[in-house]
């Protein structure tokens, strides 16, 4: 029996988030190797796996992982290295905010995407180009939600700091920003899995390396198997730095997981 | 630190008011000093403007109208000589016990050696040893407040201005923690100006009771406890304390029936 807010015990948490991945992979056989879906639009698991080997041992598809890889996490770095610095300073200096904020809001809802062919012209199709679009699709959000974060610092540490003999700018450096840095950490998780979506759709376009390129490739010669290789590919490297991110937060954060 | 008097001329405060609604008077003009080793508490029903006085005695707030000095210096605001605690609980999360403490020296840039001696003497007086190294979180209630009081002792303040800190705690635990605090003070005899609706809280600590009325605030009496020191619990027995009771708690419900019926 079930009631609100209950928690469940670890074993029993396993368990049900591998059974939802079985449920996952069965419909996916079953739609497959049934023949309810032909196999032109839809591979089945097996075929999606023989696919995957022949990707990593014929075509060199841990390149194409490298490549991508590497610009999710250089465009990830140089978005973060800008947002946090401003984003904390927005959020304890209110008149930086005001400076700053109207633009980014109307900022972040242009669409990274969108930038794609301008940024084609502009910087060509090499490098530059696909970290313009991540750092396009994340900075400005991740601004804002570092702010927001810096903004909600508590008063009352605030006041008890001053009545300690802080100074404005020790403030910044001993209460605002170890206050925020285990919701920063989170939002930076949050922004990866964004930056993720971006590289993919750089190398959609223009690009003739990654894991975007190789799936464009796959579907001039209709291999849906290699396709959706390459997407669970995305999944996978996307859940394990999730839990390499969760647990580097628990490690340096050992007082707000308590 | 050498210790100063305080000195309250005239304080008023009024905040503006929200739409068309006037300002609300907070705080009358108020007068009040401090002598250096005074224990003073300052009783009043809830809202009574008792908070606001004592955060613009720290430099938290200020003043609509009138000053504040600290011996020669006028507070324009808050600083390390006027120790602070709250009744909410403002230990710093990401700190352990040990760095919290420390937090006003590192700030002032006291010596490592001497940082470790000082921490060690106010560990000792709050009764904190052994736990140097836990997060606040791991604290109770209680243990947190102690926590807060040496951090505000570490930094020897000139005066120490206390806010409810005791009022979120379970009323053995408070007693426990009133008893700490009258030891610590008749050992250092530190001025301290203690904020607090609790009657027996203020009878039992203080050398002068100063009764606030209902809001606007202003002070309406003030009381003499002439308890001799050093004090026990026991003394919360005795026909004296009772009779000061009596006096304290016909003043203060003249005050809260006023407010519950403004």
């Amino acid at each position: 029996m079930m009631r609100p807010l209950q928690p469940v015990g670890a074993g029993a948490r396993i368990l049900l988030g591998t059974a939802f991945f079985a449920a996952f992979l069965g419909l996916w056989a079953a739609v497959s190797y049934g023949g309810v879906v032909p196999a032109l639009f839809l591979a089945s698991p097996g075929r999606t796996l023989a696919s995957g080997w022949a990707l990593l041992a014929e075509y060199g598809f841990a390149f194409d992982i490298g490549v991508t890889v590497w610009r999710v996490v250089g465009g990830f770095l140089l978005a973060a290295l800008v947002a946090v610095p401003l984003g904390l300073l927005m959020g304890a200096f209110k008149p930086v905010e005001a400076f700053f904020e109207p633009f980014l809001s109307f900022a972040r809802y242009l669409p990274a995407s969108a930038f794609i062919p301008l940024l084609i012209l502009w910087a060509g199709v090499g490098e530059a180009q696909k970290l313009a679009v991540i750092v396009i699709g994340s900075v400005f959000q991740l601004v804002i939600m570092v702010a927001v974060i810096a903004g909600g610092t508590r008063r009352d540490l605030v006041e008890a700091a001053y009545t300690l003999g802080s100074r404005p700018l020790s403030i910044l450096r001993r209460v605002v920003i170890p206050a925020a840095a285990p919701q920063v950490a989170e939002a930076l998780r949050l922004v990866l899995g964004w930056a993720w979506t971006y590289v993919i759709v750089a190398e959609l376009v223009g690009a003739s390396s990654g894991i975007g390129h190789m799936i464009m490739d796959s579907q001039r010669l209709l291999d849906t198997g290699q396709m959706i290789f390459g997407i669970v590919t995305i999944g996978v490297i996307g859940l394990v730095t999730d839990l390499l991110f969760k647990a580097a937060n628990r490690k340096l954060f050992p007082w707000a997981a308590l | 630190m050498s210790q100063e008097p305080l000195r309250i001329r005239g304080v008023t405060r009024s905040f503006p008011g929200q739409g068309r609604a006037g300002p609300t008077l907070a705080l009358q003009p108020t007068d009040l000093t401090v002598a250096p080793g005074e224990f003073v508490a300052i009783l009043g029903p809830s809202g009574c403007g008792k908070s606001t006085l004592l955060r613009i005695v720290a430099g938290l707030d200020r003043p609509t109208a009138g000053t504040v000095h600290l011996g020669p210096r006028e507070v324009t605001g808050p600083g390390p000589d006027r120790g602070m605690v709250f009744q909410s609980y403002t230990l710093f999360p990401w700190l352990s016990v040990a760095d919290n403490i420390r937090y006003g020296l590192v700030e002032r840039g006291v010596k490592p050696a001497e940082q470790q001696e000082i921490l060690a003497r106010f560990l000792a007086r709050t009764g904190l040893r052994g736990f140097e190294n836990h997060w606040p979180r791991q604290l109770s209630g209680g243990m947190q407040q102690r926590t807060a009081l040496a951090r505000a002792l570490a930094n020897d303040p000139e005066i120490l201005l206390l806010d409810e800190p005791f009022g979120a705690l379970d009323h053995q635990t408070r007693e426990l923690m009133q008893e700490l605090l009258l030891e610590i003070w008749q050992a250092d005899r530190k001025t301290v100006l203690f904020v607090t609706h609790d009657i027996d809280e203020a009878i039992f600590l203080a050398n002068r009771v100063v009764v606030m009325s209902a809001r606007p605030g202003r002070i309406k009496a003030e009381v003499k406890v002439d308890l001799p020191y050093p004090r026990e619990w026991t003394v919360k027995t005795t026909p004296e304390f009772g009779a000061l009771k009596a006096r304290l708690m016909g003043e203060i419900r003249e005050e809260v029936r006023r407010a519950a019926a403004s």
